[in-house]
């Protein structure tokens, strides 16, 4: 496989200007997921000397422009591995991010030439691609895990050495928040189909709607807070918690029987569908696990399947009873 | 006063909690690589050996098995993606690559 690391040094700044920031939205916004990429190589930030500390990123820009715009006034090489526009945690998870690769980046960026000490600061989160033992007998280098996060980089420099609390992934509002949008994209298809849905049925594919944008934008804001421990259940409690006013609105004052039915068949179909969306939140997390996820699975995905048939019965039912005039 | 041979640190209890991380301690050497690359503080520092505190918090993303010099830590690492083992499932593969095939 030919390298399409630059063998040259690639000066880089630490501010980030107007095009950072629209190549951030539009990955935010999950567009050209796959082309947010910067040329892997050996990165200049300031004007660094044979003594300047090397840190390792992926080549994915956010990964990049977190790493640069944290290190403002500082000197540095920038590593950037061919991580194929993946960031760290991904790629690392996939192994692209991985040893082999970092030895790849130091061999073709002669960085053993550039610099006088044999250290390489990463971040924690590449640890499940790297073997810091093999990095060690393949080039020499010594690799030192940095913070987690990136913001955490100016202190970490300063003290040495990373704090408890730098160790630590975290999943605070913010983080969750950005991946809304991104969450939105995937659903896209469903989300144009209750669209159409809504010109035929109004009041259903309306709800439909709502639901699923209210399940992607306040499960991630509402996590936390949801009774339970499986994303499926908290998912599940947050759909009857957004289904409930729909309900009480058909059903309030009175309701006949016609309702009633509807009214069962929306809990049914869809309690379990916001109950999925957050099933499938469990791969944005930085705890879910491989066993908790396969678990979770097993025990949610039978009993949604059982609602939503009952839904869909229920409201053919329904839908039959109307059309025939014996409801 | 007893000493603490080498057989008795291979005699400690393996220790494993309700996912599939294991711990050998009697391996363990203490370099404290596990301390740091762990994002869930499962591991926790000790005078002779670090100690597993919160194996319940396991991610299981392989990190320390990958950085421990001295095979203490057993993991059967992977990616904790609902929707990348139902896409999996659906396409009957074993699994699939984040971006190119999945979360897109």
């Amino acid at each position: 496989m030919s390298s399409d690391y630059a063998s040259d040094l690639l000066p880089t700044v630490a501010r980030l200007g107007k095009e950072e920031r629209r190549d951030h939205a539009k990955a935010r916004l999950g567009f050209d997921r796959m082309g947010h990429r910067v040329r892997p190589g050996l990165y200049t930030l300031g004007s660094p000397n044979r003594e300047s500390k090397v840190l390792v990123t992926a080549n994915y820009t956010l990964s990049f422009d977190a790493l640069r715009s944290a290190l403002v006034g500082r000197d540095a090489f920038l590593l950037v591995l061919d991580t194929q526009g993946i960031n760290v945690w991904c790629a690392a998870g996939k192994g692209t991010f991985g040893t082999d690769e970092l030895l790849k980046a130091i061999e073709a960026t002669l960085l053993a030439e550039r610099v006088e000490h044999r250290d390489l600061i990463l971040p924690q989160l590449s640890a499940p691609g790297v073997s810091a033992k093999a990095v060690k007998e393949g080039s020499g280098f010594t690799v030192k895990y940095g913070p987690v996060r990136a913001e955490d980089l100016p202190e970490y420099l300063d003290i040495g050495e990373c704090t408890e609390d730098m160790r630590r992934a975290r999943f605070d509002l913010r983080d969750r928040m950005v991946l809304a949008p991104v969450e939105m994209r995937n659903y896209r298809w469903g989300l144009i189909l209750m669209l159409l849905a809504a010109v035929l049925i109004p009041f259903y594919g309306l709800m439909a709607m709502i639901l699923t944008l209210g399940g992607l934008f306040l499960f991630p804001v509402l996590l936390p807070y949801l009774p339970g421990k499986a994303l499926s259940f908290k998912g599940m409690v947050l759909g009857a918690l957004l289904v409930t006013p729909f309900a009480l609105f058909q059903t309030f004052p009175t309701a006949d029987l016609v309702t009633v039915i509807a009214v069962v068949a929306e809990y049914l179909l869809l309690v379990p569908w916001i109950g999925y969306l957050a099933l499938n939140f469990t791969g944005s997390t930085p705890f879910a696990s491989r066993t908790g996820v396969k678990k979770e699975i097993f025990t949610y995905i039978p009993i949604m399947a059982i609602m939503s048939v009952s839904g869909a019965f229920l409201s053919a039912f329904g839908a039959l009873g109307v059309v025939g005039g014996w409801l | 006063m007893m000493e603490i041979g080498v057989l008795d640190l291979e005699q400690l209890p393996t220790i494993k909690p309700i996912n599939t991380l294991v711990f050998h301690p009697g391996r363990c050497v203490n370099c404290g690589m596990c301390l740091q690359v762990c994002p869930h503080r499962v591991f926790t520092p000790g005078e002779r050996r670090v100690r597993m505190v919160n194996g319940a918090d396991c991610m299981e993303c392989g990190a320390c098995q990958k950085n421990c010099p001295a095979n203490a830590i057993e993991v059967d690492s992977g990616v904790g993606c609902a929707s990348a083992m139902i896409i999996a499932a659906l396409k009957g593969r074993d699994e699939v690559k984040c971006g190119e095939d999945c979360c897109r």
